[in-house]
């Protein structure tokens, strides 16, 4: 029986015990006439049967399914001999998953198993005994585990059952566990935010241990290239991050740039002056400006704007890089409008309908109204929008990729090209890489200088809305 | 009310419903009317609010409309400095007259006339400023100095006059928020007043304040109309009662009845009238 199926029978034996334990609950009541004299409803009782029945076998299979290959192996490896026992742990890797493959498909094994004795092939033969003896393994372990997963949802069920009383809590009970189910779901994602960080963090101190901090921060070079083999001619490896992040502000400032104004504008207009009609057009087509995949974007600004950019500045005689931050920047910031003008016109409109009407009713202008009363109560929303799109824009990886290019120049001239630290990121880790050279290293310190900024944006974001929200009502 | 007088009203209610209002009775008119509305429509899309109704507002004295809930007589005063423009469906025909100067005129600029005619509302509602900066609002949006001492003086004076000055004084620099209710209305029309109104409409100005605050909110406004014309929309009849020298009583967007508080309340000539104010619905 193979885990798919152990599962449906699990789910099947589930639902069958919600049968169970309601008849039950009222078999012990005294029939259905008398269900009344029962603390709890027996629908109660059979959803606690259920979930007893299924959890703990659940979580059996589960345990029993991650460690399942481990146990397994350790197994093999004792009934294997000692000169392979004895080989290097990526020669002694190869072995193995020459054997799981042997195991796997019976047909070939068989025939060349065949071809194995005919040549008195010790070696190949030896192979043989281990893909037997890991098959036979391997029908034991799903044995075990069937019948494992099996007794235990039954036994716990009779447990479960034996316990039914007039008074039994089943409520309560099934509650509990609800809420115990509830709190394993929100510490999932809390551990993989932990995970991702304390990943990226051991990365990161091994390459700090080549690199020194000081000069990953402060330094004002960037070339990542280093020497694979000591023979090799490979640039020399300085690692300032500077310019990356020079690079990063440069675009995002640009972006801001243009997508603050504009998308303040936007928010004010379809909140104060677009009527209903236009407003329930207008703003779900914005909203599709943040649908389009970003790489699209990147298309657009390497192969429309950069170029539009470059005659424009070459006809005011500057010398502009075919691959400059302006166009970057300006694609980016077309791209975080829609995040500006939403939630800022939430912040808006939330403000409440009687301050407007206070400041129209004593003969102010819309516009008057919008700048002395509406945004000075919508701020922290909007403040909130606008360190939210710089987030956005800061994370930002496939437009800067396409138009913005790789050179890590420092900077503050937006008609040259420059790069950005996820850009370079992205350089590092692609193709075929060793992941113990500073080289792909400096990829993780870069990720986790960003996470750290963009966290404490966040955190910047979320206090200062804090700190004005109750400012009216 | 319990439930027995409710059925009891149950026929008298079909009777009422059935009362043709050709026209108001009582007397629309006044001797000095700072404001004159005739033959007032006003329509949300397709549904009428407020049916033919004509009043006069006498100068410097209290106008109170009243009537059940869902009368019209909210719309009506918010026709009379043109907030109703802020609501795209909604639409007003008929004379509405300022000074003989018809408010609804082409030409005539609906920003310049809520300077003219100022409104408080039903929840105070001060901005989230400081209570100087509250009560400056109007005057600098409409220039109407540009000294601080000037502006100071026009704070100062307006703060004396909603009876607020002595209760805040030491605390100009505070936010209006931080105020009390009743605080907060007498800062709205301290707010109101700053900008030297003509009018004030007053949209169930204590609805939201405990009795003590509405005493002193009730005694303002009668100080108020020594200097402005006032329309006050309220729910309570005693209120009414106590503020106001003239009454329309509005039923279901019609103007029913308008005359002297006193005779309104003493008299009542028409039987909606007779019936609301004996607290027989509403």
């Amino acid at each position: 029986m193979n885990t798919s199926l152990l599962f449906i029978a699990l789910i099947s034996l589930t639902l069958f015990s919600y049968w169970f334990g309601l008849k039950r609950s009222l078999k012990v009541a005294g029939g259905a006439e008398h269900k009344k004299d029962l603390t709890c409803l027996p629908e109660q009782f059979g959803l606690l049967t259920a979930m007893v029945c299924g959890l703990p076998a659940l979580i059996t299979l589960l345990i029993f399914n991650s460690a399942e290959q481990l146990v397994i192996e350790q197994l093999l490896t004792t009934t294997l001999p000692a000169n392979i026992q004895s080989l290097s742990s990526i020669d002694f890797g190869l072995y193995l998953n020459n054997i799981r493959s042997l195991a796997s498909s019976e047909t070939t094994q068989a025939l060349l198993q065949g071809v194995a004795a005919q040549q008195n092939d010790i070696a190949l033969q030896g192979q043989f005994q281990a893909a037997l003896t890991l098959q036979e393994l391997n029908q034991q372990a799903v044995w075990l585990k069937t019948g494992l997963v099996l007794i235990i949802a039954v036994v716990s069920v009779i447990v479960l059952v034996r316990k039914f009383s007039l008074t039994y809590k089943a409520r309560q009970k099934s509650e509990a566990i609800v809420r115990a189910l509830l709190v394993a779901s929100s510490a999932i994602a809390i551990l993989t935010t932990l995970g991702i960080v304390v990943s990226v963090l051991f990365e990161s101190i091994q390459f700090f241990k080549s690199v020194s901090p000081a000069e990953f921060m402060f330094g004002t070079q960037w070339s990542p290239q280093t020497a694979m083999r000591s023979d090799q001619v490979g640039g020399s490896g300085s690692f300032g991050a500077v310019p990356l992040f020079a690079g990063t502000m440069l675009i995002t400032f640009i972006a801001m740039l243009l997508a603050v104004p504009v998308g303040l504008m936007i928010a004010i207009y379809l909140s104060q002056y677009a009527s209903t009609k236009l407003r329930s057009f207008a703003k779900p087509m914005l909203e599709v400006l943040a649908g389009i995949p970003t790489v699209v974007y990147g298309f657009f600004a390497a192969l429309t704007v950069a170029p539009v950019i470059r005659n424009l500045g070459e006809s005011f005689g500057l010398s502009v890089a075919s691959e400059s931050a302006l166009a970057a920047g300006l694609v980016m910031g077309t791209m975080i409008i829609p995040f500006v003008s939403s939630l800022s016109e939430d912040a808006i409109s939330a403000v409440p309908n009687a301050l407007k009407e206070a400041s129209l009713g004593m003969g102010a202008t819309k516009s008057e109204t919008v700048v002395k009363v509406l945004l000075p109560a919508a701020l922290p929303g909007i403040v909130g929008a606008i360190l939210l799109a710089i987030s956005r824009a800061i994370g930002e990886t496939m437009i800067v990729v396409m138009a913005a290019g790789m050179a890590a120049n420092l900077t503050a001239n937006p008609l040259d090209s420059v790069t950005t630290v996820t850009v370079q990121i992205v350089t590092l880790l692609t193709g075929d890489q060793e992941f113990d050279s500073p080289k792909t290293l400096a990829a993780f310190a870069l990720g986790l200088m960003l996470f750290i900024t963009t966290l404490g944006l966040n955190i910047l974001a979320l206090k200062v809305v804090r700190k004005y929200r109750e400012q009216y009502d | 009310m319990n439930t027995i007088d409710i059925k009891q009203n149950e026929p008298s209610q079909v009777e009422l419903n059935q009362v043709e209002l050709t026209q108001t009775v009582g007397n629309i008119y006044a001797d000095d009317a700072k404001m004159s509305i005739r033959n007032a429509n006003v329509h949300y899309g397709d549904k009428q609010a407020i049916h033919n109704v004509s009043l006069d507002l006498a100068k410097n004295q209290v106008t109170a409309l009243i009537g059940p809930s869902g009368c019209g007589k909210s719309t009506f005063l918010r026709c009379l400095n043109r907030m109703n423009d802020t609501i795209d469906i909604c639409r007003v025909t008929g004379q509405l007259m300022l000074d003989g100067e018809d408010i609804y005129a082409k030409e005539l600029d609906p920003v310049l006339l809520r300077a003219r005619v100022g409104m408080v509302f039903q929840k105070p509602n001060p901005f989230p400023k400081s209570i100087y900066d509250n009560v400056a609002y109007g005057a600098r949006i409409h220039g109407l100095t540009n000294n601080k001492t000037e502006l100071d003086e026009i704070v100062e004076t307006s703060l004396q006059k909603a009876g607020l000055f002595n209760e805040v004084k030491d605390r100009l620099k505070d936010p209006g928020t931080g105020l009390s209710g009743g605080q907060q209305q007498r800062l709205c029309i301290a707010r109101t007043i700053a900008v030297s109104p003509e009018v004030i409409l007053m949209d169930e100005p204590a609805s939201a304040l405990d009795p003590i605050a509405t005493a002193i909110i009730e005694e303002l406004i009668d100080e108020l109309k020594e200097k402005y014309t006032i329309a006050i929309v309220t729910h309570s009849m005693q209120q009414a009662a106590r503020v106001s020298q003239h009454t329309a009583y509005f039923h279901m967007g019609k103007l029913v009845e308008m005359g002297k508080t006193e005779d309104i309340f003493t008299r009542p000539s028409h039987k909606l009238t007779e019936n609301y104010i004996t607290g027989r619905f509403g």
